[in-house]
């Protein structure tokens, strides 16, 4: 293909209504609510925000140590610390009303179905909230999240209360420690979810062998970064196959050529995490990466990389299409 | 905020321990003591995670921040492999660092290992304002021992040894008696958590208010994370803060320890 000027490389890519400037936008919980990164960059260049998983009432989150650094990647275990979703109402999203076309998506947890939807129905009073994404699949605390991940009855129940009381659309983040992520996908597919990003965090354990005890106050933690790229390109490109919905594309992404990955794997956008922490810049460098790597390779349209890779998950894109 | 910064000096001063210079004129213009520089140890993504170093000195004519580390594990190690005229990626200052309190008379310096290198450019403050500074040190052992001869610039200098092989034999908290604080306003201390603990059990005895500047895993290190948090008592409440952002500097009062 011949090189194209940069400038005539088309970002744009369609998540569900949202016609997202670039397929570019931060993780839950590698950003906070966006005030930090604000310092460095206007929020604005994002294609989207996600930001910190909100529960009903305020939590304290874990002890520390709750960081841990492993090769390429990292292990933590927050346990969802977070004011609670009056004060993120009030306190922590208005700040972002200020950028034009930065629709903002939150990140709901919960250790009950009915604070997830008390959560949610809250969310749905706000114009503010473009979408809603439902994290069944934190790792890091003791009850809830991630059971009703890596259960598909309780998966469906939880995912189709939600809908109900929702009145954005709903994203359903997909837990990495299942035996069959296709099947968990599919479960939420059917019961309603409007697309699915994965994945979250695989859980892991590092030990200090001088000390003889977990690193980690929590014992375990989630696994992030580089170091889970691999195994997120294979959940996507699975996943992307066995359902219609769009798919959002998470786990290690540092460089442009890792969103194009996840985009050919049958990801309509990629959500950047961990690499904020080593590269407060990642998100922007990695929108102009994408945009050279494009034009590089003579791609106009990044729309027209998805699902590239991925010859089942593209019939199923074009059959939606129809 | 975040630079690209040649190394101008990268020196062994103690076993283990090396003294970084670079050049960011920035940085050594607005960074107070107490404040830390967030460093990448690699351009590839092998280290995820910065390493947090407290400034501990700035040069504003010359446009130089130091630094004081003591090669701990696999990132610091490969730090120390950086010789002067490479490029570093330098994230800040970050955090609040040592509040000043301009009528202070004497102000009493606390410091372990390697948490005595932000104390070095505290005392230079200090005595600037006209504060009489005693400086309190602590190490492990002689060959670890740094920055005395620094600290003593700006006062008297008081060194412990866990083995006696220099200074006093003991912990810090050993030389903190009503008469040593006779007469401090406040006292300033960072160091390992246990010695902070002894320290803000030591001086609220001793009826001496002061700072402490807290050691927790960090990983953004500008507050987006929420991994290096701690228990602080504030507005008649137990919230869990940042101590990149909040801190690493909280009034010692306020700082709880489980
Ligand atoms: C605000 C602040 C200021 C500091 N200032 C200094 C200083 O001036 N001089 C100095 O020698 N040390 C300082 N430290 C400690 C220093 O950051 C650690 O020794 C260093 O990060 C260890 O990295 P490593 O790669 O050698 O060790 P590794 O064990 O390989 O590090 C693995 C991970 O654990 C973290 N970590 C390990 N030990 C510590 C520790 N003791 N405290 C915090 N994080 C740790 C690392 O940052 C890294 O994320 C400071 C720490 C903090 C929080
Ligand atoms: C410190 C930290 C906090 C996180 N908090 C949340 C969270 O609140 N909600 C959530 O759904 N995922 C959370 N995650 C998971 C990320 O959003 C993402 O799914 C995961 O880290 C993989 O992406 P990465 O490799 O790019 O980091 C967190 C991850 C990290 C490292």
């Amino acid at each position: 293909m011949t090189p194209l000027p940069a400038n005539d490389v088309d970002l744009r890519v369609q998540l569900l209504s949202l016609m997202l400037k670039n397929p570019v936008m931060p993780a839950s919980g590698c950003f906070s609510f966006g005030r930090e990164v604000a310092r460095f960059y206007d929020l604005g260049l994002l294609g989207a925000i996600v930001v910190k998983a909100t529960t009903l009432t305020e939590r304290m989150g874990n002890p520390t140590p709750r960081v841990a650094e492993t090769p390429a990647g990292m292990l933590n275990a927050i346990g969802l610390q977070n004011p609670g979703v009056e004060r993120v109402l009030e306190e922590e999203l208005p700040h972002l009303a200020k950028y034009d076309n930065l629709p903002v998506i939150v990140n709901v947890a919960g250790t009950a179905v009915e604070d997830y939807v008390e959560v949610v129905r809250r969310l749905g009073d706000s114009p503010l909230v473009a979408a809603i994404e439902l994290n069944i699949s934190c790792p890091n605390v003791k009850c809830g999240g991630i059971q009703f991940g890596t259960d598909r009855g309780m998966a469906a129940e939880m995912v189709a209360a939600v809908k109900e009381a929702a009145t954005q659309p709903v994203i359903v983040k997909l837990s990495p420690n299942v035996a069959d992520i296709g099947d968990m996908a599919q479960a939420c597919e059917e019961a309603g979810a409007d697309a699915l990003s994965l994945i979250n965090t695989l859980v892991g354990m590092r030990i200090d062998i001088d000390r003889r005890t977990p690193l980690l106050a929590n014992g375990t933690g989630g696994l992030s970064g580089p170091a889970i790229l691999p195994v997120a390109v294979r959940m996507v490109y699975e996943v992307a196959a066995r359902v219609r919905i769009p798919v959002i594309g998470v786990g290690g992404v540092a460089s442009g050529r890792d969103a194009v990955e996840f985009l050919q794997a049958g990801a309509v956008a990629v959500q950047v995490g961990t690499a904020n922490f080593t590269d407060p810049f990642a998100c922007p460098r990695i929108i102009e990466e994408v945009r050279d790597w494009c034009a590089a390779s003579g791609v106009s349209r990044v729309a027209d990389l998805i699902a590239a890779a991925n010859p089942a998950a593209l019939r199923l894109r074009k059959e939606r299409a129809l | 905020m975040v630079a690209s910064a040649r190394i101008l000096r990268h020196t062994e001063i103690a076993r283990g321990i090396f003294d970084l210079r670079f050049f960011s004129p920035d940085a050594a213009r607005t960074a107070t003591p107490g404040q830390f520089v967030h460093i990448r140890v690699s351009d590839s993504f092998d280290f995820v995670l910065r390493r947090p170093l407290s400034v501990c000195r700035v040069d504003p004519s010359e446009g130089s921040v130091t630094v004081v580390y003591r090669v701990q594990g696999a990132g610091t190690r490969r730090l120390a492999t950086m010789a002067a005229g490479a490029q570093l990626d330098v994230l800040g200052p970050l955090g609040q660092g040592f509040p000043l309190h301009a009528g202070d008379v004497r102000a009493v310096l606390v410091g372990g290992g390697v948490g005595v290198p932000p104390l070095v450019e505290l005392a230079a403050r200090l005595a600037a304002q006209g504060t009489a500074v005693t400086s309190v040190v602590g190490f492990q052992t002689r060959a670890q021992a740094i920055l005395q001869d620094e600290l003593a610039l700006y006062g008297d200098v008081r060194t412990t040894t866990d083995d006696g092989s220099l200074g006093l034999r003991g912990l810090v908290t050993g030389v903190l008696t009503q008469g040593f604080v006779d007469g401090a306003n406040r006292y300033y201390a960072c160091g390992p958590t246990p010695m902070l603990q002894a320290v803000q059990r030591t001086m609220a005895g001793l009826q001496v208010p002061g700072y402490l500047s807290l050691e927790e895993r960090m990983g953004c290190g500008f507050g987006i994370c929420v991994g290096c948090v701690h228990p602080i008592e504030r507005d008649g409440r137990v919230q869990n803060l940042k101590t990149c952002k909040d801190g690493p500097v909280f009034p010692a009062g306020e700082v709880l320890f489980t």
